[in-house]
């Protein structure tokens, strides 16, 4: 014969179906009858036929080689293609479709192959890329394999097992009519799927001669299985055709050709090889009902193991089965535990080896397709890319991992939420009373990036959170890596913290300032008490936070801002001043101190330099304080509100009141500002009001906590270095939003920290006018003697 | 090296790290069954006896514990664990006790498990070898 080329896709084609052919496993030889019947299931006339025969020269032989198989394959395509046959052609003819070849009724009854022969799978099948073809029949060829041995030592186990078939055999019937049809409307495509699929439920398949039947309905029926799982991993197409669905192609091979179809069409629809096609999806649906008549109810394991005993694995695989498919635990199948499991005995059935882990297509989904699994399926179930959709194979990144994934991005989209919830709780905090409370979460929430910085504080807070191993009373980070719930509170709790930190007296307020908080949440309430404990922000001026706090700086500022800024700096305090505020005083904040207090600053630069009285520096500081009180929440605002620039006014009027405020004592001071500060809120709709108290608090108590006049000329710097630095940022409403915000957060940080420092001249202040009060006292206890 | 045993009364699964020398395990598995009977049948306490014996089978050439836990119905899980892994505390082999007992409900609960039947899971397999690499 002519010498025949082939192209790899009919290469591998042909061998597949010359495989097929070879029943008798010469390897060299296909039997005159197969072949006959593979030719005429190419649905050629008989002439087409005898021709064919003659022209590959087994008419001569007598029988078919291999080489005169192929060639007449060829010829087939050609005659298919309708094109005349001839033997030049064979090598001229390029791109030929591959051959098709249509199982006979008998065949394909035998063979039917469940679920998977609809007519739109078999229309889809034929244009399949021939390579497809050829992974297709690869498969189904190899399915093929498996399935003969067990056609012969089943036949004595036929009717057996077709009696105990009869129980599900309306929509293995049903299918199998649904799929002849459909293959008679398909010359090219195998019905072959319908029918045996499901070995077990095939029982009595009246189409199918009895003597076929008998002897082949095991077999058959596992041939469907075969062809049923196309892809199973382990498949042994080497080409997997990429293309998810209907890939299978149109070659079926003629012996199983309906498995092969039903293969090729498992195959194609695996991508990922465990997908289950529509149509599987629909048989084991309707499998499903017929044990369990609602669609959203649970089969009960007892049920589910005889059906799944009929299909005659081992028992040994169909228990893995059933841990792999059995999602929940719960002992029965909902219907997409059912399917899965169902598709793994099939694949099984099919030679391909069980999964160790169910694999992503099968996992059940959340939301189950057809709404009926919806029962115990693990909330973060990765949805099932078998049906109508195969694909998306990425959908779950990791199946296994599902649920971690889910919750992880549940976790992490809380902690995107705590992000903002906690700039603005930290507003809402700066601004005490804002009644923005409520309001600013959202502003927060809508600002994703609140404070530019508070990226990266919230990360170092979040960082030196994880290393304190803070709990939710920690506000920042450990929000992050606490439930979501926790989150808000620890928000808030963390922009509270600070107030309540530390500091005794300087917390008292605290109780107010949640009282503040109330319209926040009450969890913020309860974090303020957390927070109370925690007054290391102010004790502890380094940065790095102390174990007990894991916010050092997030206790000390009122604001989230100042507290990422300081746990931007958690390192050490950037400057001594710096240091005595909440912890590590990020450079943010200084700049922005600097910047910050300019207008109001002024008057702060003129006392800042004359520390030695703490009075008249307080009193600068007050009113700066008041400014930087306000310029901090005008900053913590930043995130939520970008048009906040009208709060610099506000603040100014804030301070003033502050400033008022700050003179009397600690507590008072506190109370008042927080008075103050809820004037102020009122005033501006931005929590500036609680960072100013926060602030103020952190600077009592630092006050209180270091006593340390040195303090004062260190703050005295850090002011008059904000004051200097800061120019009229305030006023560029008119200018770049982000140059505002970012200039109003600056302002607010230099406005925590003046109001830190103003504080802690105010504690200081305090003492020195105690200590007089007694030296007085004694004063006048001295003149009476002198007197006399 | 650590061993796990779920019986019945009779072996359903024996797992060893180190794979030889299980006569001996076998042995003393079987004696520490008898310990395991007195204490259930003792005073009402709780079925699950999660650390059940800190054997006196220290003998000098063979030092291990033998750790054992009992279920509501019944089912024995015995731990035998070389003396000289000292890293393994209670509270490990409590927890080793817990996750053994969840997988083999696991295992309970798939239908085609018969109870009485070896345990053939692969699932259960797998944690048990987590636990042993863990433990050793």
């Amino acid at each position: 014969m002519e010498s025949l080329t082939l192209s790899d896709v009919e290469q591998k084609y042909y061998s597949e179906l010359f495989l097929s052919c070879d029943v008798d496993n010469t390897k060299k030889v296909a039997s005159n009858g197969k072949v006959l019947d593979l030719f005429r299931a190419a649905q050629l006339s008989n002439e087409v036929v005898h021709q064919i025969t003659e022209l590959c020269g087994a008419t001569r032989l007598g029988h078919f080689g291999r080489s005169q198989f192929y060639i007449a394959l060829k010829l087939i395509a050609l005659a298919q293609s309708g094109l005349a046959l001839r033997v030049e052609s064979l090598n001229s003819v390029r791109d030929l479709p591959l051959p098709r070849f249509v199982m006979g009724k008998n065949e394909q009854e035998t063979r039917h192959a469940v679920m998977f022969a609809d007519t739109e799978n078999q229309g889809s099948y034929f244009p399949r890329h021939p390579g497809r073809v050829q992974a297709k029949k690869v498969s189904a060829h190899e399915m093929i394999q498996p399935c003969v041995p067990t056609v012969d030592p089943q036949p004595d186990t036929t009717s057996p097992v077709v009696s105990p078939h009869q129980s599900p055999p309306t929509s293995p019937h049903a299918w199998r009519k649904h799929k002849r049809q459909a293959s008679g409307g398909n010359v090219d495509r195998q019905p072959s799927v319908p029918g045996v699929v499901w070995p077990p439920f095939r029982e009595a398949q009246p189409v199918t001669g009895d003597g076929m039947w008998s002897a082949h309905s095991p077999p058959p029926v596992q041939e469907s299985w075969v062809s049923f799982t196309d892809t199973p991993p382990s498949s042994t197409l080497p080409m997997h055709p990429p293309s998810a669905q209907p890939e299978s192609t149109t070659v079926r091979t003629v012996p199983s050709a309906m498995t092969t179809n039903e293969i090729q069409r498992q195959i194609s629809g695996y991508d990922d090889p465990w997908k289950i096609t529509d149509e599987q999806r629909q048989y084991y649906i309707n499998q499903f009902k017929t044990i369990q008549a609602d669609l959203t109810g649970l089969i009960p394991g007892s049920a589910a193991k005889e059906f799944f005993t009929k299909s005659k694995l081992p028992i040994l695989e169909l228990s893995h089965i059933w841990e792999l498919s059995d999602f929940d635990k719960d002992g029965a199948l909902t219907l997409d535990e059912f399917c899965a499991a169902f598709h793994l005995v099939v694949a099984r059935k099919n030679g391909y080896d069980l999964p160790e882990k169910l694999p992503e297509s099968l996992m059940p989904k959340l939301i189950d397709l057809d709404d009926s699994a919806g029962v115990p399926e693990p909330a973060p179930e990765v949805g099932f890319s078998a049906s109508p959709v195969e694909v998306t194979p990425n959908k779950s990144p990791s199946m296994p991992s599902l649920n971690q994934n889910w919750s992880e991005l549940n976790q992490s989209n809380e902690q995107w939420e705590t992000f903002s919830e906690r700039s603005s709780s930290s507003q809402t905090l700066t601004q005490f009373d804002s009644n923005i409370a409520p309001a600013d979460p959202d502003t927060a929430i809508v600002h994703p990036v609140p404070i530019r910085m508070t990226p990266s504080k919230i990360h170092m807070q979040e960082m030196e959170l994880k290393r304190t191993g803070s709990d939710h009373t920690h506000p920042t980070s450990p929000l992050m890596a606490k439930p979501p719930e926790l989150s808000d509170e620890t928000k808030l709790a963390a922009t509270i913290k600070f107030p309540g930190t530390t500091v005794g007296d300087g917390y008292s307020s605290s109780d107010s300032f949640t009282s503040d908080q109330e319209p926040i949440s009450s969890a913020v309430n309860r974090q303020r008490s957390h927070s109370g404990t925690s007054p290391e922000g102010l004790k502890v001026v380094a940065p790095p936070p102390p174990p007990p706090r894991p916010h050092a700086s997030h206790s000390r500022s009122s604001s989230l801002d100042m507290n990422r800024n300081f746990a931007a700096v958690p390192a050490g305090p950037q400057q001594p001043g710096v240091v005595a505020f909440p912890p590590a005083v990020p450079p943010r904040p200084l700049p922005t101190q600097t910047s910050v207090p300019h207008g109001h600053r002024s008057v702060e630069g003129d006392g800042l330099p004359a520390h030695t009285s703490t009075s008249p520096h307080q009193m600068p500081e007050q009113p700066n304080f008041a400014d930087f009180s306000q310029f901090q929440a005008f900053a913590v605002d930043q995130p939520a509100d970008d048009g906040e620039n009208a709060s610099d006014s506000g603040q100014a009027e804030r301070c003033a009141e502050t400033t008022g405020t700050m003179k009397t004592a600690k507590n008072d001071v506190q109370s008042e500002e927080r008075n103050a500060t809820t004037v102020n809120s009122t005033k501006v709709s931005t929590p500036l009001a609680p960072p100013p108290k926060p602030v103020r608090r952190r600077l009592k108590s630092e006050d209180e906590l270091r006593p340390d006049v040195e303090d004062l000329p260190q703050k005295s710097n850090i002011i008059a270095t904000v004051l200097a630095t800061q120019p009229s940022i305030p006023r560029s409403i008119g200018k770049d939003k982000k140059a505002i915000q970012a200039s109003i957060r600056r302002n607010k940080e230099t406005n925590t920290v003046l109001a830190r420092l103003n504080s802690e001249l105010q504690q200081q202040l305090k003492d020195l006018l105690e200590e007089r009060i007694s030296l007085e006292v004694q004063l006048e206890q001295l003149r009476p003697f002198s007197h006399l | 090296f650590i061993r796990f045993v779920v019986l019945i009364n009779y072996p359903l699964y024996i797992r060893s790290v180190p794979t030889q020398g299980e006569l001996k395990f076998h042995y003393t598995v079987h004696t520490s069954l008898d310990v395991v009977e007195e204490k259930i049948s003792g005073v009402g306490k709780a079925l699950a006896d999660q650390r059940e014996l800190y054997l006196g089978l220290l003998y000098p050439t063979e030092d291990y514990k033998v750790y054992g836990y009992v279920t509501n119905s019944k089912v024995k899980f015995v731990i035998v664990v070389d003396s000289s892994n000292t890293s393994l505390r209670d509270n490990e082999i409590r927890s080793m006790f817990r996750k053994l007992h969840n997988s083999f409900t696991d295992v309970m609960c798939n239908p085609f498990y018969n109870p009485g039947d070896p345990i053939q899971s692969k699932a259960f397999d797998s944690i048990v070898s987590t636990m042993m690499v863990q433990a050793c």
